[in-house]
């Protein structure tokens, strides 16, 4: 396992940091559901974060990051869609709980390939809902042009969880270096392009 | 100069290391971020430098003569042998007068300050120094009570000096670092079980169990959030900076159950470090609450 590096470190603050202020300065004016939601989302990847920088990568071993660190796309998507698709609130509410406990059962019921397979699907569902909401939204002129920043940050993170899912189940896209070497760049790319993206709302 | 530059090098390694800097600096912390929650004219830049010094010489007096007295069984731990005290760099004699010089100062300038202040302050040093160091900390694991109750004192002091008079908030803040104490300490004394045994300090894992000490740490983490939950609704924190509380709490939770459903070095390292950040944390968002 690659070892932290003070650059690492430092990024992951940043990611930290960025999440903070989303969480304290970033949700006003928002529905209950879609603050929540927005909180739990980016709450997760505060912790995650600050827990990376404590145990450094080797805190990625346990099976409880892979599914607590799903909320955070889970999470992001239910806010988008609490706050621009409020009719589809219950069908989504109720796919991301049932996403939720089809990862977490998976994980320690199942063979490894159906558990990836699962992952998969429902980060990739959310990942992609939260990489085209914002850009189809802000094509059409909802909301001010440059949310469409949310939108990268939703392809950054499902870039980056579908890394981490080829590498947990044991076919990794690039080499576990690689992959330890892009994650804090690819994290702190994320959080500043949602912390930007939805200041624009 | 060369002698000037020598002899501040000579405080530098014999001196320095007896404050435990990251200690003294986080109780600092919590003593200026519970000044600045009573959002009085927190901007009175001589209180402020005079909370500031006050606490810092008491703070790091009690350290001292903590560290004064416990000589012996830091010299028995490989943790703490390095420290000067232990190897004969410092002598004993220098160091006490060195802690008992800047207790008293401390202390002085606190009462001076403001009397109830200063009597809060003197509390805490007592209740450490005396009452845990001393008396308890050898006869009993349950004696890390008194070290939470004295390190919740620069809380509820800075807190007084901003109001004028002791209220519910105050207290809820010191009992917040009350119970944050076990979380910090109680998993310093699970990494270095060793240390302590051989020390003949009696701990909560050598009295009790490894388990039921994490049992402690997951309740006081829970008993710690609600005590800085409820400090932080009486300060008046924004909704977005209570958010945040909430999740740094609950971060703290989970990973205070994660080490008790599944117990490793690892985790409990991870608590450790945790916690400190999470004490920072929230001291920090009283600090900006009341800026």
């Amino acid at each position: 396992m690659k070892k932290i590096s003070i650059l690492d470190r430092v990024l992951l603050l940043l990611t930290v940091l960025l999440a903070a202020f989303q969480i304290s300065y970033g949700l006003n004016n928002l529905s209950f559901l879609a603050t929540w939601s927005y909180t739990a989302g980016f709450g997760v990847l505060l912790v995650a974060g600050l827990l990376l920088i404590i145990l450094g990568f080797e805190g990625l071993e346990s099976q409880i990051v892979v599914i607590v660190s799903t909320l955070i796309p889970l999470c992001i998507s239910m806010g988008l869609i609490a706050e621009h698709l409020a009719k589809f609130i219950i069908p989504y509410l109720v796919f991301a709980a049932l996403g939720f406990a089809a990862i977490a059962i998976t994980r320690y019921a199942v063979e490894d390939k159906t558990a990836t397979i699962v992952l998969a699907g429902v980060h990739g569902i959310a990942g992609s809902l939260i990489t085209f909401l914002p850009i189809i939204l802000s094509i059409q002129g909802k909301v001010s042009a440059g949310y469409f920043l949310v939108g990268i940050g939703g392809a950054l993170i499902g870039a980056g969880g579908l890394l981490l899912a080829f590498l947990k189940a044991g076919k990794p896209i690039l080499s576990q270096k690689t992959i330890l070497t892009v994650l804090p760049i690819l994290l702190v790319l994320m959080t500043g392009a949602f912390v930007y993206g939805f200041s624009f709302r | 100069m060369n002698k000037m530059r020598s002899g501040l090098k000579t405080i530098k390694r014999k001196y320095f290391p007896l404050i435990k800097s990251l200690q003294t600096a986080l109780l600092l912390i919590t003593g200026i971020a519970g000044y600045m929650s009573a959002r009085c004219p927190v901007h009175n830049i001589p209180t402020v430098l005079g909370l500031t010094a006050s606490l810092l010489l008491s703070i790091s007096g009690s350290t001292v003569l903590n560290m004064w007295y416990d000589r012996d069984i830091d010299a028995i731990m490989p943790r703490t042998s390095k420290r000067p005290l232990s190897t004969g760099e410092t002598k004993p004699k220098e160091a006490l007068i060195f802690g008992l010089t800047i207790s008293v100062i401390g202390v002085t300038w606190a009462l001076l300050l403001d009397p109830l202040y200063g009597v809060i302050i003197f509390a805490g040093l007592f209740f450490d120094v005396v009452i845990y160091t001393i008396w308890l900390k050898r006869l009993t694991a349950w004696s890390i009570i008194w070290g939470g109750i004295s390190g919740g004192m620069p809380v509820l002091a800075g807190r007084v000096l901003g109001i004028g008079h002791l209220d519910w908030v105050g207290v809820a803040l010191a009992l917040g670092v009350l119970f944050w104490i076990p979380t910090h300490i109680l998993t310093f004394s699970i990494r270095y079980h060793d240390d302590y045994q051989k020390a003949k300090v009696p701990t909560f894992p050598s009295t009790y169990s490894f388990q039921t000490t994490r049992l402690i740490i997951a309740i006081s983490s829970v008993l710690a959030t609600i005590a800085f939950g409820a400090a932080s609704y009486g300060v008046g924190l924004t909704w977005g900076f209570l958010r945040l509380l909430v999740v740094l709490s609950t971060g703290l939770f989970i990973l205070a159950v994660q080490s008790l459903r599944s117990p490793s070095e690892r985790i409990t390292f991870g608590l450790f470090k945790y916690a400190s950040l999470y004490m920072l944390s929230a001291m920090l968002l009283m600090f900006f609450a009341g800026i």
